[in-house]
């Protein structure tokens, strides 16, 4: 095929421009997209924590015994200033056999193979290197896929902008903290990573009245509510412990005990 | 009549349009164009105040926007149908149909992808599609595809138009603005029927065909995929990318037929849609509908026998519950009347098979609405929060007709700029016996 000398160059003129163009875009959309790269690939590296929780059904009676809504969800709702039916996590009654039934608080599973990690176009949702799954807001185009993929609905989307809180004012956004809301984009549970960072324990656990939510680090086999420190594998094997939904196989981070709430003095049938 | 008088007919006939449209159709022009205008305008509203002027919500995520996009994915398929599968297979009948197809492809497409901007909630962010692409995620198997049809369908349109182009150049010259002139000549690439130019167009088109076909049945299945790669009860399923396909070809089907009797009457060309052309594609759209009807069969059978998971409350909800008006108006207006529309020998004709073709275009649709919210609807976790149940508003309904009258609006522009069929193929047919070529004689002035 013979190529003229005006065809070579207009071809090396469109592929230069490419390589400038696009690093240009990157920069006017606000972000560096090679330090995102950075934590996304994290997956292949050793994590320095690997975030669990384990949520003791035994101790949770929905905050009824307290004669109070789910505190769990009431502490989600006034840090991460989550509108009413949209709290991250849900406490849920589930009503069982031979007519019992037991509060289930259902939070985001960070799975470890996560439906909604594997189907964002843009990567905007993300492993961290706790294996806490993050969304960045910043790169979200709002399609929407991920609401669809989450098999325990635990995604959610900002509809319309939302009112800030007033002692957000000065928050700078980062994946972890994500907050200002964006409007057009979704969103959901962080493990309160940046108090994790923090050595502080997440929202919904240290908001536990009941202490039925425990943090628990994999990598050092150690989990805490706030009241006691436990051995995470210990706790598991002990309690006959369960993940939800396991058959999907998406490797779930969060770990139940089963029980009514018998230990706040619940009967399975109330 | 000689060759050259019915060559002469022909050109007259189609290429009139493109000079004096009637009253009628800038009217229809105009109509559609005004329900275009509205629906930007309401989208204005949906851009200032985000997604929420529509009916989703958390729990029905998707809605209009979802539906028409499937909707119109499905109806791209009939240009590949027509102009390549059938080609392929040897046939010739469907010479006339070949650009009124190509057109509904493209502009259904083009249809497609504004629907899926229009449903982002962050349109301003489309290029971080290719900057942040991730190819693992089906989303983007549907970018590629779709864009890689849309460019095939529109080159495998412009490239058989070229002689008809040199037609417009050098026949329109005087009753067209010189502008137009211009276009016409510049797109002809300086076509002049040699021997030469024949052969290459004719080794092009068997090309593109063979092409074409790979891409389309690609665009079916990733749209497919984009539900099947999900865990939820009604798209977790392994048959939905065929499904998908035969679908499409089904809708695609009835779609050239109702377009192909509008342009019968809106442009006189009874004589070229013969009720022959009617009954092939007729034929061909039992043919779709049973394999559809089969596949349908087949994925509820599976599924109502093993009742796994939470599948017997599912398919309770299409056949006596919520969903069941739609599901049965679909299943009688979409497969039942229309087979019995064209299976029976007095309803067989070119009104019988129009019904039949309308009732198709509508009623899958409708499929798409029964296919994209039912789902939605089912929540994953056992109790839930009272949500409402999906109902659009409408500034939502406004906005998704952007995309409806916009797609009838893009085919009836075009066929005010381009003859609706190609007249070289025909006028190539009625000189089949006659040593002088067609164009030739065309060309005479």
């Amino acid at each position: 095929m013979y190529i003229s000398r005006r065809g070579l160059l207009k071809g090396l003129g469109l592929a230069g421009l490419s390589v400038t163009i696009i690093p240009t875009i990157d920069k006017i959309s606000g972000f560096n997209s090679k330090a995102l790269a950075d934590t996304s690939n994290s997956e292949r590296k050793k994590l320095v924590r690997q975030w669990v929780r384990i949520i003791d059904l035994k101790k949770c009676d929905g905050c009824e015994g307290l004669g109070m809504e789910p505190q769990c969800m009431a502490a989600d709702r006034s840090v991460y200033h989550r509108p009413e039916g949209q709290e991250w996590i849900d406490v849920k009654k589930v009503h069982g056999e031979g007519g019992s039934s037991y509060w289930m608080p259902i939070p985001c599973q960070h799975c470890e193979n996560a439906p909604c990690v594997k189907v964002c176009p843009v990567g905007a949702t993300f492993h961290s290197e706790t294996g806490t799954v993050l969304v960045d807001n910043r790169k979200c185009i709002g399609c929407r896929f991920c609401l669809a993929a989450c098999p325990y609905d635990r995604r959610f989307f900002y509809w319309e902008a939302q009112v800030s809180d007033p002692k957000n004012t000065f928050t700078e956004y980062s994946p972890e903290f994500p907050l200002p809301a964006r409007k057009g984009t979704a969103n959901k549970c962080v493990l309160c990573e940046s108090f994790t960072k923090d050595g502080k324990l997440p929202a919904c656990v240290s908001g536990c009245p009941r202490g039925a939510m425990y943090l628990g680090d994999l990598e050092t086999d150690v989990a805490t509510n706030g009241l006691e420190v436990v051995g995470v594998k210990k706790m598991l094997a002990e309690h006959n412990a369960y993940r939800y939904k396991e058959e999907l196989g998406t490797k779930p981070r969060v770990y139940y005990l089963p029980g009514h709430g018998q230990e706040q003095g619940r009967n399975p049938r109330d | 009549m000689t060759n050259n008088k019915r060559s002469n007919e022909l050109v007259n006939k189609t290429l009139a349009p493109l000079v004096k449209p009637g009253l009628g159709y800038n009217l229809v022009l105009a109509v559609l164009a005004v329900i275009v205008l509205v629906g930007i305008f309401s989208y204005t509203g949906q851009l200032r105040q985000g997604l929420s002027v529509t009916g989703m919500q958390n729990q029905v995520f998707w809605g209009l926007y979802i539906t028409t996009f499937v909707y119109f994915i499905g109806i791209s398929l009939a240009g590949t149908l027509v102009s390549a599968v059938l080609r392929l297979s040897g046939q010739h009948w469907q010479a006339p149909i070949t650009r009124i197809a190509e057109v509904i492809t493209g502009s259904a497409l083009i249809g497609a992808l504004l629907m899926i901007v229009i449903d982002m909630g962050r349109p301003e962010r489309l290029l971080n599609v290719f900057i942040y692409g991730r190819i693992q995620s089906p989303l983007l198997w549907d970018v590629i595809a779709v864009n890689t049809y849309l460019f095939g369908s529109l080159l495998y349109l412009y490239i058989p138009m070229i002689p008809d182009l040199a037609l417009c150049r050098d026949r329109l010259e005087k009753s067209v603005s010189s502008t137009r002139h211009k276009i016409y000549s510049m797109l002809a690439l300086g076509w002049q029927n040699t021997p030469e130019q024949k052969e290459r167009l004719e080794n092009v088109i068997k090309i593109m065909s063979v092409v074409i076909i790979p891409a389309g049945i690609a665009v079916h299945s990733v749209t497919a995929w984009i539900f099947g790669m999900t865990l939820r009860s009604g798209w977790d399923s392994t048959i939905l990318a065929p499904y998908f396909v035969v679908s499409a070809f089904f809708s695609g089907v009835a779609m050239v037929i109702v377009a192909m009797a509008i342009y019968r009457k809106a442009f006189g060309l009874e004589q070229y849609f013969t009720v022959e052309h009617f009954k092939k594609l007729g034929w061909l759209l039992v043919a779709m509908g049973l394999v559809y009807g089969y596949f349908n069969f087949a994925e509820l059978l599976t599924e109502g026998y093993k009742l796994k998971g939470h599948e017997q409350e599912f398919l309770s909800m299409f056949f006596t519950g919520q969903f069941a008006p739609h599901f049965w108006l679909f299943f009688l207006s979409n497969v039942l009347i229309p087979l019995f529309l064209l299976s029976w020998s007095k309803t067989r004709n070119i009104t019988g098979i129009t019904v039949a073709g309308l009732l198709v275009v509508i009623g899958v649709w409708f499929k798409r609405y029964i296919f994209v919210i039912p789902t939605l609807s089912f929540p994953n976790t056992p109790t839930y929060y009272g949500f409402t149940p999906y109902s659009p508003t409408l500034q939502e309904i406004s906005i998704t007709m952007i995309g409806m009258a916009g797609f009838v609006l893009l085919i009836a522009l075009f066929f005010r700029f381009f003859p609706a069929i190609p007249v070289w193929e025909i006028a190539d047919d009625l000189d089949k016996d006659s040593t002088i070529s067609h164009i030739n004689s065309l060309r005479v002035r």
